[in-house]
């Protein structure tokens, strides 16, 4: 067990580090998929088979579209995807707001009361996630749901032309 | 694997069991769970590897005699080892790779579509005791398992470094991604009626017949039946197939981001899409045509494997006669056809479904009732929609032909 979760720890952070690294920017948002793949393993090793398959179905499936979208539209040239090595003074915001973030997070972690542990593992079903998510949780998931449909009608908004095109002859 | 719902049990259906145990028995006790693993996987991939083998002869003949010509027929018997010359033939082109291509990535792509596409199998129950992997969220598993073909497309297209694959790649990206939408969408009825994500067990709930002969199928139903035939409808342009097949288009768009792909790698793209159909198609069994189950109690001698097999070839050929009926659709019509038509329908029909779990209870008269609303709410949207959309569009008077 401590094997696989080696395993897996080497691949999240091996492939996002060879992501930060690569100058090639579709290799780096390949690489990230593999990461994410690898968080999706870490999900299954620690048996919450739901969450692991939801992340692949939404950043697997989805969001590595929206990154590889977001680097074609923005790049005019193969050229323009080569990434050179950043200057001293990014390489220092870079790991100074790095390290910002992981303070916050591992503050988080260290701050959790996390109580007795449970004797043994709890059997976690997708019904029992599902009313959870529906009754405890429902409130968070209609605001959820209310924000993704927002940013979606105002994709389209932005996406539709202004006017009307001419209907073609014939 | 669960246990045997019915008490007498024929020779047939422990066969491939008996079949598992007798090769299984000959190990070590510690040994048979990873050999068991092997010898499921093992099956999959020669059953499937064959049926996708004879998919494309059957694809080919049936062409053929629809377009009145013969077909392949002269390699061994009526063309029946056609596949295997076509085999060597991929096998022993040339493997071009263009000069400035990303050659890794071009390698991959082919590899990982057919490995993605393979995943899906684990979790259909093929037989009453035929699933390899039992998962809580099967359902789930399998299109998410999906959902990574189309990174392979985008790695094909972008590794080819050539302008037509990488268009062509979007092109097909923006087909996929619009049509999983309503592929997922139609699967949540289901999923809402049988209250499960457990392929094995959306198969239990749809055992036994009512009023003793109608198979309690979902696509019985009235939400069933709709939700049988947008699934369908989206699988086709997920499996690439005609009339959704424009990604490819051999004859207008050099194959699309298969162009700069050749020989064997080439192959595999076609085994990856056929892989992917025979998937959606078995999906397609098991959530709305009752997976296993014999379509009359007297016929329940033949063993649940067969049925399968029977009702996933029955699908399979339906594929095969759209291809030959269905000109090719233009991009702009496939994306309204999703958008508009689709996603609409789809989420219509969720509704439906919904009040069809809510009237379980409803006896005598009201049963009539509820059937009547549940095709009102199928007929309706569908006649509405299409009139609405397709106003102005047909019929079309072709001035110059």
């Amino acid at each position: 067990m401590t094997f696989t979760l080696l395993l897996l720890a080497v691949l999240i952070l091996g492939s996002a580090a060879a992501a930060a690294l690569r100058p090639n920017l579709i290799h780096s948002a390949l690489l990230l998929v593999v990461s994410w793949l690898g968080v999706a393993g870490f999900y299954l090793w620690a048996g919450a088979e739901f969450v692991a398959f939801a992340q692949v179905l939404v950043y697997v499936g989805a969001l590595s579209m929206v990154v590889l979208f977001a680097v074609l539209l923005t790049r005019q040239s193969r050229a323009e995807l080569r990434v050179d090595a950043p200057a001293a003074r990014r390489v220092v915001w870079a790991v100074l707001a790095g390290a910002a973030v992981g303070g916050v997070i591992g503050a988080a972690v260290l701050g959790t009361n996390w109580g007795p542990v449970a004797p043994s593992a709890p059997e976690v079903t997708v019904r029992g996630l599902g009313l959870q998510l529906m009754g405890a949780h429902g409130a968070a998931l209609l605001v959820l749901g209310a924000l993704l449909t927002s940013a979606l009608l105002g994709a389209v908004v932005l996406a539709a032309p202004d006017r009307p095109r001419k209907e073609e002859g014939s | 694997m669960i246990p045997a719902a019915l008490p007498p049990e024929s020779w047939l259906e422990q066969a491939p069991l008996l079949a598992r145990d007798a090769v299984t028995g000959l190990l070590p006790q510690s040994w048979r769970w990873l050999a068991g693993s092997l010898l499921e996987i093992a099956a999959l991939l020669a059953g499937f590897g064959l049926l996708f083998a004879y998919l494309t002869l059957a694809e080919r003949k049936i062409l053929g005699r629809i377009q009145n010509r013969p077909g392949p027929n002269r390699t061994g018997w009526f063309g029946l080892l056609q596949p295997f010359a076509d085999g060597v033939k991929a096998l022993t082109k040339e493997d071009l790779i263009p000069d400035g291509a990303d050659r890794v990535l071009h390698f991959l792509a082919p590899v990982v579509l057919v490995a993605v596409s393979l995943l899906g199998f684990a979790v259909l129950p093929f037989g009453r005791h035929l699933v390899a992997v039992e998962l809580d969220a099967a359902v789930l598993y399998f299109f998410a398992a999906g959902t990574a073909t189309e990174l392979a497309v985008f790695m094909a297209g972008w590794a080819s470094r050539n302008k037509y694959s990488l268009l062509a790649a979007m092109r097909a990206l923006a087909q996929l991604i619009s049509y999983e939408l309503p592929l997922l969408l139609a699967v949540v009825p289901v999923v809402l009626v049988t209250g499960t994500l457990s392929t094995t067990r959306i198969v239990a709930a749809q055992a036994g017949w009512a009023h003793g002969f109608i198979p309690r199928w979902h696509v019985f139903t009235p939400w069933g039946a709709a939700g049988f035939c947008l699934f369908m409808v989206a699988a086709l342009a997920e499996s690439n197939r005609s009339p959704f097949d424009l990604p490819e288009a051999e004859s207008e768009l050099i194959a699309g981001h298969l162009t700069e792909y050749s020989g064997f790698k080439y192959a595999l793209f076609f085994m990856a899409e056929y892989f992917g159909m025979c998937a959606l198609s078995g999906m397609a069994v098991t959530l709305f045509l009752g997976g296993w189950g014999a379509p009359a109690a007297f016929l329940g001698w033949i063993p649940s494997y067969a049925w399968f097999t029977a009702k996933l070839l029955v699908l399979l050929l339906g594929f095969i006669w759209i291809r030959a009926t269905l000109p090719r659709l233009r991009l702009d019509q496939l994306m309204r056809f999703a958008w508009k038509f689709l996603v609409p329908l789809t989420v219509l029909n969720l509704a439906n479904a919904a009040g069809w779990a809510l009237t379980a209870g409803w006896t005598g008269p009201l049963q009539l009732v509820r059937w009547a609303v549940a095709l009102a709410a199928v007929v309706g949207p569908f006649v509405v929609l299409g009139r609405t959309l397709s106003a102005g569009t047909a019929p079309r008077i072709y001035r110059y032909a």
